[in-house]
């Protein structure tokens, strides 16, 4: 990476698919006494890549982070970046960035001093000179948009200031890795939708490879590259976000990346039944006892005399074009999604209809 | 303090709106403080002055009152930086890590607040007196503890032992290890971590302790009485020395060597009023002693 | 970058009592701490704890149980207790007003609260005798009545209500603002007056911070010696406080004495210390309830 700028990384898609692998996790193991906080996690991400760890509160993923980050000490296992054995390094030498999830600024110093703390803490020799160092502040300042705001302090700041510093100090040292801590978590929702773009646009062009960490799905789906999603230190499942979304490895995922119907059924002979709604099974599907998955936003409304689960409308809220349907399916109320045109003509309590999951997923029967 | 015509009104959020109520909970409050507070304060200075400024200036200018004054400095500039340093080496240890046994340590750093300043005294005297453990070796080498300043030293630090870990302790758990965590990711070492993020974060906390220990150290008396032996000139702090006059019938001298302390007290008051309204947010929370 | 083929070895932590944290100096912190604590406070209390036992069991007991030092001991805690209990309602009225209404020199009158932190004991002292003696400004105006003022327990207690008021002021203020109003305003719309509302809602939720700030003031008296000294008159049996005992014993060098006296205020003070959380801990819970 050359000194003193930020280059512009190639963010295609196809050319990321063949950079190298720059970070190599491996059989991560750590405990805070008998609480285990992680249990053999391993993944890697390749170069520049934008990575999210995304897991429930106690899932490990912030430990994980702060392991990368140096901060934690795992009780077993490999972290590799570039190749090198990163375990070895102390904290300062890692050249990470990390951003904290409430910022951690420095309180007593301002904005520009904050940015700055990294380079004037470099030894001597490797340390640039003030008009440099005043030079890299402004362009940092200018990065993140506060070109304004160096002279004031961080109590000073709104909170997506505050964000926008913490990550603009992190780059002002040209981390290999930059680490980010629910970089989202202390703001309001209005103000994260903003950032979150901003942020994908920031990683595309210092082009470091990127490890944040969120509980919020749609976050995690939105912005990285490739989903890690952990539950009780482990990690479930990883892959792009249209994997993770379309093929969840398992319940958990399914109802943890959104909103979730759920219906028990049997399969025999390559039939799917569930209630009184008889299908053809898909081909990988498990034999026996079943649970049925789908997307409340996932259905089709038919006739009685259709195909599909028996279910009885129990109130309706219209929004527009678009409708909240309560159904009572199999004794159970289900809160059903339907669109414009997908909303059944004549809706109202008290009406009898089919329920047609469009892509019901099928985990075999917990 | 007059309250002559108090403009007394509840806040608007207050829960009782009788104005008949508050004038008079107002006025009792300051006749509580008036007589039990600052009487004793006005008492000081007036009988200082009793016999003009002529008789007060003398009894300050006595050679034994000099002396007095320079042995209270010199015993608090040693145990005040020494209680400082420990403060801060036990506050980072206590709020910065995770360990067993934080809990006894904690309590054993509060407890010569709930001891008498004479006991605090005592155990050195059991240790070092003429019959303590350690007073034949001490005799026979020739060493005075007690009865000298190093007696009045080590009463001191034990009074004024938790002054500044106190203040440090809670402020420094609260503050959390962030910022450090921060800095070290960034590349500070820990040298510079400590001495360009921890010591800024907290020196008004560390002031303000070194204030409150200063203003103990400097003023205490049942400790360095019962080690001081009252040798004039020699080993009387400058509370001893207002204890000797006083029992001299030197009033005037007494008050004089009083209102030196007095203002010691007032000075430290303001200057830690000024604290707690400036930076009450970088003070420790509910624990302005 | 070369790859280096040892792959961590999974690392053991050193010290299993602490939890392994990125930041340095745990150990030179620790140790500086445990090092200066141990000469400080261990050690002396240590040979406070052992000395008495030089006379035997029987000999403290008999040492503890001679009329003067029974009549001392009974008089220091009799005498706090008593102006512990006092400095409760006046704390209360104070504490209320300083937080509840605003009204000119309402700042002044709250940083004057810690006055008597402020003041050295001994000026304290000399000037509360000054005040109450019979030829002073209120001892002259008690003696009117036949009161006797200083030189008489009365006198004592004076002293120990000035000294321990802030303890008990400190304590509420916090308390009384962080006080949810709409608890109270709750009150109001369920038709509570102003007295229904200070007793039921208000003093419930102080009574833990209450009694803490009376068990601190408490604590305070009984070990207190500068302020009291003076005004007490030191009439064995009489106005002897267990402090003033412990000077007399030690220079009498019978330490042994001296330090059972010290064992037992310090035993006694922490005896009633873990029966006052107990009792705090009791009405936090019921608060809560």
């Amino acid at each position: 990476m050359p000194e003193n700028s930020l280059p512009t990384a190639d963010t295609d898609a196809q050319k990321r698919g063949k950079s190298p692998l720059s970070l190599e996790i491996s059989g991560i193991s750590k405990s805070f006494g008998r609480f285990p906080a992680l249990n053999d996690v391993s993944l890697h991400a390749r170069d520049k890549e934008f990575l999210a760890l995304l897991g429930p509160s106690g899932s490990g993923k912030t430990t994980l982070l702060r392991v990368l980050a140096g901060l934690e000490r795992p009780d077993a296992g490999e972290v590799r970046f570039a190749g090198e054995d990163f375990l070895s390094l102390p904290v300062r030498s890692r050249k990470v960035g990390m951003v904290f999830q409430h910022y951690a600024l420095f309180r007593h110093m301002t904005v520009a001093q904050n940015i700055a703390f990294g380079l004037t803490v470099r030894p001597r020799r490797e340390r640039p000179s003030k008009s440099e160092t005043a030079d890299r502040v402004a362009d940092l300042l200018k990065l993140v948009q506060l070109e304004d705001l160096g002279a004031r302090f961080p109590a000073q700041l709104s909170g997506g200031q505050r964000q926008r510093v913490a990550l603009a100090r992190a780059l002002a040292i040209e981390p290999k890795m930059l680490l980010l801590d629910e970089p989202f978590g202390a703001l309001d929702a209005q103000v994260r939708r903003e950032l979150r773009r901003w942020l994908r646009e920031l990683h595309d062009r210092a082009g470091v490879t990127t490890v944040f960490v969120t509980h919020d799905q749609e976050e995690a789906l939105d912005l990285a590259d490739r989903v890690a999603i952990l539950k009780d230190g482990r990690l479930i499942q990883l892959g792009t976000p249209n994997e993770v979304y379309e093929k969840p490895a398992d319940p958990f995922v399914y109802d943890f990346l959104g909103a979730a119907c759920r219906l028990p059924g049997v399969i025999e002979g390559g039939r799917l039944t569930v209630a009184d709604w008889e299908s053809k099974a898909p081909a990988d599907a498990p034999q026996g006892r079943v649970d049925v998955f789908f997307r409340p936003d996932e259905v089709m409304f038919a006739p009685l005399d259709g195909a599909g689960l028996a279910g009885e409308v129990k109130a309706v809220v219209q929004r527009g074009p678009d409708a909240r349907i309560e159904c009572l399916i199999e004794g159970r109320l289900f809160e059903l999604e339907a669109r414009g045109p997908g909303v059944p003509s004549g809706v109202a309590p008290g009406l009898s209809l089919r329920i047609k999951p469009l892509r019901p997923k099928i985990y075999a029967a917990a | 303090m007059t309250l002559a015509n108090p403009v007394v009104g509840a806040r608007p959020v207050s829960s009782v709106r009788l104005p008949g109520l508050a004038i008079l909970l107002v006025l009792a409050s300051a006749v509580v403080m008036a007589v039990l507070v600052l009487l004793p304060l006005f008492v000081v200075f007036h009988d200082a002055f009793a016999k003009g400024i002529g008789k007060y200036l003398a009894s300050i200018r006595d050679p034994d009152a000099i002396s007095a004054i320079q042995l209270t400095l010199l015993v608090a500039a040693i145990a005040v930086p020494l209680n400082a340093a420990f403060g801060i080496a036990a506050a980072w240890c206590i709020a910065k890590f995770e360990f067993r046994g934080k809990a006894a340590l904690l309590t054993l750093i509060d407890l010569p607040f709930s001891m008498s300043p004479v006991v605090s005294g005592l155990v050195w005297v059991l240790l070092f007196g003429a019959q303590g453990w350690f007073g034949t070796w001490l005799i026979d080498h020739d060493i005075k503890i007690i009865f000298a300043t190093t007696g009045l030293v080590l009463a001191t630090i034990l009074v004024t032992f938790p002054f500044v870990a106190r203040e440090l302790i809670p402020l420094m758990q609260d503050q959390g290890s962030d910022e450090e965590a921060a800095a070290l990711t960034l590349g500070a070492g820990g040298f510079t971590t400590f001495w360009r993020i921890t010591l800024p974060n907290i020196r008004w906390a560390l002031l303000y302790g070194v204030l409150l220990c200063n203003a103990r150290a400097m003023g205490e008396f049942g400790a360095v009485s019962v080690v001081s032996g009252h040798i004039r000139g020699l080993t009387t702090t400058l509370p001893l020395h207002v204890e000797v006059l006083y029992n001299d019938y030197d009033f005037v001298g007494a008050f004089a060597a009083a209102s030196l302390l007095a203002s010691l007290g007032l000075i430290t008051l303001v200057l830690k009023t000024g604290l707690e309204w400036r930076h009450a947010g970088e003070l420790a929370a509910n624990r302005r002693h | 970058m070369t790859a280096h083929a040892i792959p961590a070895a999974p690392v053991k932590a050193r010290r299993p009592w602490v939890v392994h944290s990125v930041l340095p100096g745990f150990g030179l912190s620790l140790g500086i701490t445990l090092a200066y604590l141990g000469a400080i406070v261990v050690l002396p209390l240590v040979a406070l704890a052992i000395r008495p036992w030089e006379l035997g069991l029987n000999g403290v007991v008999h040492a503890l149980a001679a009329p003067r030092v029974a009549a001392a001991l009974r008089l220091s805690f009799g005498l706090s207790a008593l102006a512990a209990l006092l400095n409760a309602p006046l704390g209360v009225l104070l504490a209320w007003t300083l937080t509840r209404y605003e009204f000119p020199g309402r700042r002044i009158l709250d940083a004057l609260v810690d006055l008597p932190f402020a003041l050295p004991t001994a000026v304290a002292g000399i000037a509360l005798t000054a005040i109450y003696a019979p030829t002073g400004p209120l001892g002259s105006l008690a003696a009117k009545v036949g009161i006797k003022t200083a030189y008489s327990p009365l006198g004592i207690f004076i002293a120990l209500v000035f000294i321990g008021l802030p303890f008990v002021v400190r304590s509420l203020q916090p308390v009384l603002q962080d006080l949810d109003k709409e608890v109270e305003e709750a009150a109001t719309t369920l038709g509570a007056n102003a007295l229904q509302r200070a007793v039921r809602v208000i003093l419930p939720a102080l009574g833990p911070s209450l009694v803490s700030g009376v068990s601190l003031a408490f604590a305070r008296a009984v070990g207190e010696y500068g302020s009291v000294v003076f005004i007490a008159g030191n009439l064995p049996g009489k106005t002897e406080i267990a402090p003033l005992l412990i000077v007399i014993k030690l220079e009498q060098y019978d330490y042994a004495g001296a330090a059972a006296v010290g064992l037992a205020m310090v035993a006694i003070s922490f005896g009633s210390l873990v029966a006052i959380n107990g009792l705090q801990l009791f009405l936090a819970r019921r608060g809560k309830a």
